[in-house]
């Protein structure tokens, strides 16, 4: 439940802000999402087995699963890099992604 | 052929590409090495080809880790196939590149080769959040190649580009982790016939719909009309050929494997294909400049791919599989066109061009032929190609749809003819020399020609010669009818 309602917060912000004029509300948009997602893949391995998923020193029935915090992992670091990649973008643009500079 | 051989699709043009940026400033040593990368998997494509031609399904899992633990790649006739139109249309991209001077950029061919690995990736992986990650790893240079040589439109167009495929990436992850939660697996082998369990065909639903922005489906196709009529040249020309592609791959895949054909939801890919293929070809009318007619009609193309998928039998899939390779080479010899008449004179509007037969015999050749091919016209591969798709079409008892598919061919013309009237046949523009009205001055260099004979060639060819790609993807379409070779073999033991 709590997963859900942070999922859910998240997404609405990060939708909010993504529908936003300028870059950098985009940008911090999709943080957000992609926050929301990460969340949403962890919480897809369960929320109630919370103990750290050692080989052989674990019971299985209570470890955590390890398969989506990998996953989020890797989805972390393309989350960073684009993430950088769009500040980036935005460095470039001469009105700062607001689109309101004369063309 | 060793199976070890699978990942190098993957890493020799990864390793080419971190070699390369390590010399930044030596252009012909890019060129000679992001060619010959790409030739040399183009060879590894051809033997993958021999290797699957009789069903086979070649699996490698990734660093010698156990079965079940280690990341699964797997060649299957499709995959095998893809993989080798892509490298052929990377070499010959490359090659045009090198004549537009598209690549003066010292990113350019490490950035392309990147997104080549990317896309061999996409193709040989049988696991979804692989998928994910080589579809990033293809992106995320489009991201940087799109802009490149900036300018406020160009700009603009990198702006809506990142901004759709990285909202469609969220998604596809958010469909990955439901998927997940639902099934409790992400290998394609472990997920066969898994949306019989309706929570599991929504979160697959979900997937599908992330990889149908990739692919511009209508109604979620506006971004693609937009940025890549923005793009420079020779991108375009490549991304034609790969990133679409790569959406219509894992959704063949993904229907094919987890859906298991999936005949209660065959009404949604019928009515996505016809939508995709009427839409786009009425966008193409309004527009007056070569590229942006050509991109709405990759849109257009994109729903006979899907016609084919729509209708699930082995001959309307083979049909398919025909009509995306064929597609992938006619459809960038045309944006070759373009992108020679734009990069010589300077606009791709009609109404400032004419007569370039006169000047450029040969480009007009090559236009003409991969035109009247995109149309379908015989001998051409594209009439083969949407023969074949009538045919399954009316086989099948969807005449509706085999009307649809000849009207929008017929429609398609139009916009052909437009094009060659506007730019390649009429009288250059009233005015004469001096006021500026017509554009068309000189010839077209023969290194800018060239990439677009060479693909118009292959269209000819595989129309005239047709049998073997034709009994090739009759093999691929029988696995994805009939997934259980392929299930069978990237399953965990």
């Amino acid at each position: 439940m709590t997963a859900a309602v942070a999922v859910g917060l998240l997404v609405a912000g990060g939708v909010y802000l993504i529908l936003q004029r300028g870059l950098l509300r985009v940008v911090l948009g999709f943080v957000l999402l992609g926050h929301g997602v990460n969340v949403l893949v962890v919480a897809a391995g369960g929320m109630q087995r919370r103990a750290a998923p050692l080989l052989d020193r674990t019971d299985p029935e209570v470890s955590a699963d390890p398969l989506p915090q990998a996953f989020v992992l890797t989805a972390i670091v393309i989350t960073f890099a684009i993430t950088v990649y769009l500040l980036g973008l935005l460095r470039a643009d001469p009105d700062r992604g607001t689109g309101t500079a004369r063309r | 052929m060793n199976p070890a051989l699978l990942a190098l699709p993957v890493a020799l043009p990864l390793l080419a590409a971190g070699l390369l940026v390590l010399a930044p400033d030596r252009r012909p040593l890019h060129r000679l090495t992001g060619l010959t990368a790409s030739a040399a998997v183009l060879v590894l494509g051809a033997l993958l080809l021999a290797a699957t031609a009789g069903g086979a399904v070649l699996t490698h899992d990734l660093g010698g880790w156990r079965p079940g633990i280690a990341i699964v790649l797997a060649a299957d006739a499709f995959a095998a196939v893809m993989v080798t139109v892509t490298a052929l249309l990377a070499v010959v991209c490359l090659a045009f590149a090198a004549g537009t001077g598209d690549d003066r950029h010292r990113l350019f061919v490490p950035l392309a080769l990147v997104l080549t690995a990317g896309v061999y990736g996409a193709y040989l992986t049988a696991d979804l959040f692989t998928l994910f990650v080589f579809v990033e790893v293809m992106l995320v240079p489009s991201y940087v190649l799109v802009g490149l040589g900036g300018g406020a439109r160009r700009l603009a167009a990198v702006r809506l580009y990142v901004t759709v495929n990285l909202l469609a990436s969220t998604v596809f992850l958010a469909g990955i982790g439901l998927v997940y939660g639902a099934a409790g697996a992400v290998n394609l082998g472990e997920l066969a016939g898994a949306a019989a369990d309706p929570a599991v065909a929504v979160a697959g639903g979900v997937v599908l719909l992330a990889m149908a922005v990739k692919a511009a489906v209508v109604p979620v196709h506006g971004w693609l009309p937009r940025a890549y009529s923005a793009a420079p040249p020779a991108v375009t020309a490549l991304f034609s050929g790969l990133l679409t592609k790569v959406g219509v791959y894992a959704v063949f895949r993904i229907w094919s494997v987890l859906y298991g054909g999936g005949a209660e939801y065959l009404w949604l890919v019928m009515a996505a294909a016809l939508l995709t293929m009427v839409v786009g070809v009425l966008g193409a009318v309004g527009e007056q400049a070569i590229r942006p007619i050509l991109t709405f009609h990759m849109v257009s193309q994109i729903g006979y791919a899907l016609l084919g998928l729509a209708l699930a039998t082995v001959a309307g899939l083979a049909a398919a599989i025909f009509f995306l390779v064929q597609y992938v080479l006619v459809k960038a010899a045309l944006l070759m066109c373009a992108g020679a008449v734009e990069t010589t004179y300077g606009t791709d509007q009609l109404d400032r061009l004419g007569r370039i037969v006169a000047r450029s015999p040969l480009l007009a050749v090559a236009f003409a032929a991969s035109a009247l091919s995109l149309v379908g016209i015989p001998p051409l591969s594209g009439f083969v190609a949407k023969l074949s798709l009538v045919t399954a079409a009316a086989g099948a008892g969807r005449y509706v749809a085999a009307g649809v598919a000849v009207a929008v061919s017929l429609l398609t013309l139009m916009s052909m003819l437009k094009i060659w009237n506007g730019a390649f046949w009429r009288d250059e523009p009233e005015g004469g020399a001096g006021t500026g009205a017509t554009a068309v001055r000189g010839r077209v260099r023969f290194a800018l020609t060239a990439p677009a004979l060479v693909l118009a060639a292959l269209a000819v060819g595989l129309g005239v010669a047709a049998e073997p790609l034709l009994a090739f993807a009759q093999v691929a379409a029988e696995g994805l009818v009939d997934p259980s070779a392929y299930v069978e073999a990237v399953r965990a033991p």
